[in-house]
């Protein structure tokens, strides 16, 4: 069964249509990478995920659980969005990292403040919290970061700050872990490092959907890519196919700027 | 009428207390009350909205002079309530701080990148919870020079509360002045230097501390 699946989703801003009619599925496991100019409507597919924007028309759904139907104001409770986010990470362009937190503070706050409405935590308090840095230190060492957790984001470099950023999106194990261009704000040198991560997490077999520019790497790391051209789909298929002999003329012209 | 320093200072002392209790009374009232006028002119619902937003310019568009003893002759005239003085003036100046003050907070938040807020609901955090936990301290370490200056005008601004006859430092300095002793209206001032120069370096320290992060 499909972990997820978008079903005619369509998003207007104004009199602009960002997306129209947007389907796509995908398996537990596969990564996919989405492509495309800006202004394509990629970004605004990532956050129509994360409920940051809501859609006009369609359906989401996870698991087979519907979670949104951009049609029924039943699925669009305010405080059931807030559990229905859980469903998906999101790690920005610009990291978004709390300033005022540490690395390990950035990566356990959402669980712990999740942790304090179980209603057992009071007596196990102690246990929960210490289980929970736990986790959040393991994230980091999983990022490469063990001997950065208790600095501030102003002392991390910014392929630092997103590989934090990354430990945070992954500490509530979302089903779905989305990238908005990770590496687009970093330094050539720095982008390496992300990317590495990122790799790490598609071979171990993360459902991730990744919106970037790095061509080689949605090649190299996607199961399956998307080329997306004014809000729609162009193109879908295997990374190679679609990167390496696009059929659409559109994907085509798109691709040819990155290889020459 | 006493006339050697030590008198003089002690005078002055018991007098600059009312000073004193009026600035604290003020905090008090002004640094809460302005986060719910700031909520409100932040509203989206707009009859909220425009009522706080016209209100604010009332206290911030009137002399506070005139809204001391706005406070101080309404009550008795319209409800024919009798309120004591001092707690008059400090709510006075409660109001009319909270209005500046709720400035100050909304410009603090609003400059808080979206991305913040973003981050916290991804996370799946409740409004309160972002607010809280994520934006607060930030505006916290944004508004403290702001603030600061607000806070050390007020402490002058407590003289104005002569005007309904409270005899704080300054009308207390005045009677010896029009007793013929005039140095102790001068000598007034080094209270309020010293006062504002402890609340500065209490900033200068609490900028300090903030400077963990930015």
């Amino acid at each position: 069964m499909a972990i997820l699946e978008v079903k005619n989703i369509s998003k207007r801003f104004g009199a602009t249509v960002v997306l129209r009619d947007i389907s796509f599925s995908m398996e537990q496991g596969q990564s996919m990478a989405i492509i495309g100019s800006s202004g394509s409507g990629k970004t605004t597919l990532l956050r129509c995920l994360n409920f940051l924007e809501r859609p006009e028309k369609g359906k989401i759904i996870v698991g087979g659980q519907l979670l949104l139907d951009a049609e029924d104001p039943a699925t669009q409770k305010e405080s059931e969005i807030r559990r229905k986010r859980l469903h998906f990470g999101l790690v920005f362009q610009a990291f978004h990292l709390f300033p005022q937190y540490t690395a390990l503070q950035n990566v356990a706050l959402a669980m712990e403040l999740l942790d304090r409405e179980q209603p057992n935590y009071r007596k196990n308090a102690k246990e929960i919290d210490a289980h929970t840095r736990e986790k959040a230190l393991a994230l980091l060492e999983q990022m490469g970061l063990s001997d950065k957790t208790g600095l501030y984001p102003h002392e991390l470099s910014g392929g630092q700050q997103q590989r934090v950023a990354i430990a945070r999106a992954l500490a509530l194990r979302p089903d779905v872990l989305c990238f908005d261009e990770p590496t687009s704000a970093l330094d050539p040198e720095l982008t390496g490092e992300v990317l590495k991560v990122i790799r790490n997490l598609a071979q171990q077999r993360t459902t991730m959907v990744i919106v970037t520019h790095e061509m080689a790497f949605a090649r190299d790391v996607a199961d399956r890519v998307i080329f997306m051209d004014e809000g729609v789909i162009v193109e879908e298929g295997p990374a190679h196919e679609v990167i390496d002999n696009p059929r659409q003329e559109r994907t085509r012209q798109f691709l040819s700027r990155y290889s020459g | 009428m006493p006339k050697t320093l030590d008198a003089v200072t002690l005078a002055l002392l018991g007098a600059f207390r009312l000073n004193g209790y009026i600035f604290v009374g003020t905090l008090v009232i002004a640094i809460p009350l302005g986060l719910a006028i700031s909520f409100g002119s932040m509203s989206r619902f707009g009859p909220l909205r425009w009522f706080t937003k016209t209100f604010v310019w009332a206290i911030r568009g009137t002399p506070l002079m005139l809204q001391i003893m706005i406070a101080f002759f309404a009550p008795p005239l319209l409800f024919g309530i009798v309120l004591p003085r001092t707690e008059t003036a400090i709510i006075a100046f409660g109001i009319n701080y909270a209005a500046y003050f709720s400035e100050i907070y909304r410009g603090g938040i609003e400059s808080i990148p979206r991305g913040q807020l973003e981050a916290g609901q991804v996370l799946g955090m409740t409004r309160s919870q972002i607010f809280r936990k994520i934006v607060l301290m930030q505006v916290i370490k944004r508004i403290t020079p702001p603030m600061g200056n607000e806070i050390i005008t007020l402490i002058k601004d407590t003289c104005l509360a002569r005007v309904i006859a409270i005899m704080e430092i300054n009308m207390k300095a005045q009677q010896f002045a029009s007793k013929g002793l005039i140095w102790p209206l001068f000598y007034s001032g080094v209270f309020f230097l010293v006062f504002v120069g402890v609340l500065t370096v209490l900033f200068n320290y609490f900028e300090r501390k903030l400077n963990y992060f930015r």
